[in-house]
């Protein structure tokens, strides 16, 4: 239960960062809040109560001791897409500070909103 | 300051909302439809231990192959961005010199870096990890050396061919697939072996090899784009 709060709680920070804050690293940093707070939500959907990782490393484990393998499946591979959008978002953010010469988006004519 | 608390408002309702939607998904309770089929038949007719291995690679290997090309197009999109821009570079003061204890302590630590990354990748089919996150960790190592020495360049020749490579021993294990009596893209022709042992699950962990060498590589990339736009001295490459 915490750890749908938790990821409820990410989520609404990274917004909150997303909509007020006028500093594009800011907005990004919000940006990567709600990735993460996606992640744990997901992996905590797919969570079985008492269950253990879906890896059949020992010779007792059983398919029905373990939590769902997909959404773990998925969040896997969204952490390394996250990571590279997240870069090039970043270099886009270093080519507006080249261009314009300041990171407020209110300073950014056209960013204005 | 209207706006922050009209915004907090709208936010309320978001975060509300998802809790009156995820009320319906009770935390802890067993919702397994096809993870469930997933558990009891991915040892049979995968050959691997770990079931999300099973399902990255040979149930959803397609979906993978799609996600590495997204992790390709971001990587090529950071460096076509930075070579446009290369025209327009101002001089850099230089970064401040590295500590002593740093620069000793990256030398060290990184060859234990690389070693624990593929470590990870070649043992995704028998424990957490994979290819995606054994290429990161080498890709970190790389940063530390790109941090601790600000000179360093890599060679980006070598990436590419390492890179390319890779994705196509992904691909052409995929077509391989295809020739075979049973007619499907990704499939499994090699002897599944025995459960949890290295040489198991078939092409399973020659994929995850692969994958591994291309995000590290790919990383390496970003890494070395990123680092030009500060140390390099007259744009790009």
């Amino acid at each position: 239960m915490i750890y749908y709060v938790g990821s409820f709680l990410l989520i609404a920070l990274g917004l909150y960062a997303v909509i007020i804050k006028k500093n594009l690293i800011k907005i990004l940093i919000g940006l990567d809040l709600i990735a993460s707070g996606v992640n744990l939500l997901i992996i905590s959907i797919g969570y079985v109560k008492g269950g253990t990782a879906p890896i059949f490393s020992r010779a007792g484990l059983k398919a029905s001791m373990m939590v769902d393998p997909i959404p773990q499946a998925l969040t896997l591979t969204a952490i390394v897409i996250d990571a590279s959008e997240m870069a090039l978002a970043v270099a886009f953010v270093v080519l507006l500070y080249k261009h314009y010469g300041t990171l407020d988006i209110k300073k950014i004519r056209s960013l204005k909103w | 300051m209207v706006r922050k608390v009209v915004y907090s408002i709208f936010l309320a309702i978001i975060v509300l909302a998802l809790a009156m939607f995820f009320a319906a998904y009770p935390f802890g309770k067993n919702k397994m439809t096809v993870g469930e089929y997933y558990l009891n038949h991915g040892v049979a007719q995968t050959g691997a231990a770990n079931i999300v291995t099973s399902v990255v690679l040979d149930y959803r290997g397609f979906d993978t192959l799609g996600e590495v090309s997204v992790l390709f197009a971001a990587a090529a999109g950071v460096a076509i961005l930075f070579f446009l821009a290369g025209g327009t570079k101002r001089e850099q003061e230089d970064l401040t010199k590295p500590n002593f204890v740093v620069r000793v302590g990256s030398r060290i630590i990184f060859p234990f870096i690389l070693l624990f990354g593929s470590y990870i990748f070649i043992h995704g089919h028998l424990t957490p990890g994979g290819g995606f996150q054994g290429g990161s960790i080498i890709a970190s190592g790389f940063l530390l050396l790109y941090l601790s020495y600000p000179g360093t360049r890599t060679n980006r020749d070598g990436l590419s061919i390492i890179e390319g490579l890779a994705g196509l021993t992904f691909v052409v294990l995929g077509l391989i697939g295809l020739f075979l009596p049973q007619y499907s893209f990704l499939y499994n022709f090699l002897p599944k072996g025995i459960l949890n042992t290295i040489v198991s699950a078939g092409i399973l962990p020659i994929i995850y090899i692969a994958i591994g060498f291309k995000v590290a590589s790919e990383f390496a990339g970003i890494v070395d784009d990123m680092m030009c736009q500060v140390i390099c001295r007259g744009g790009g490459k």
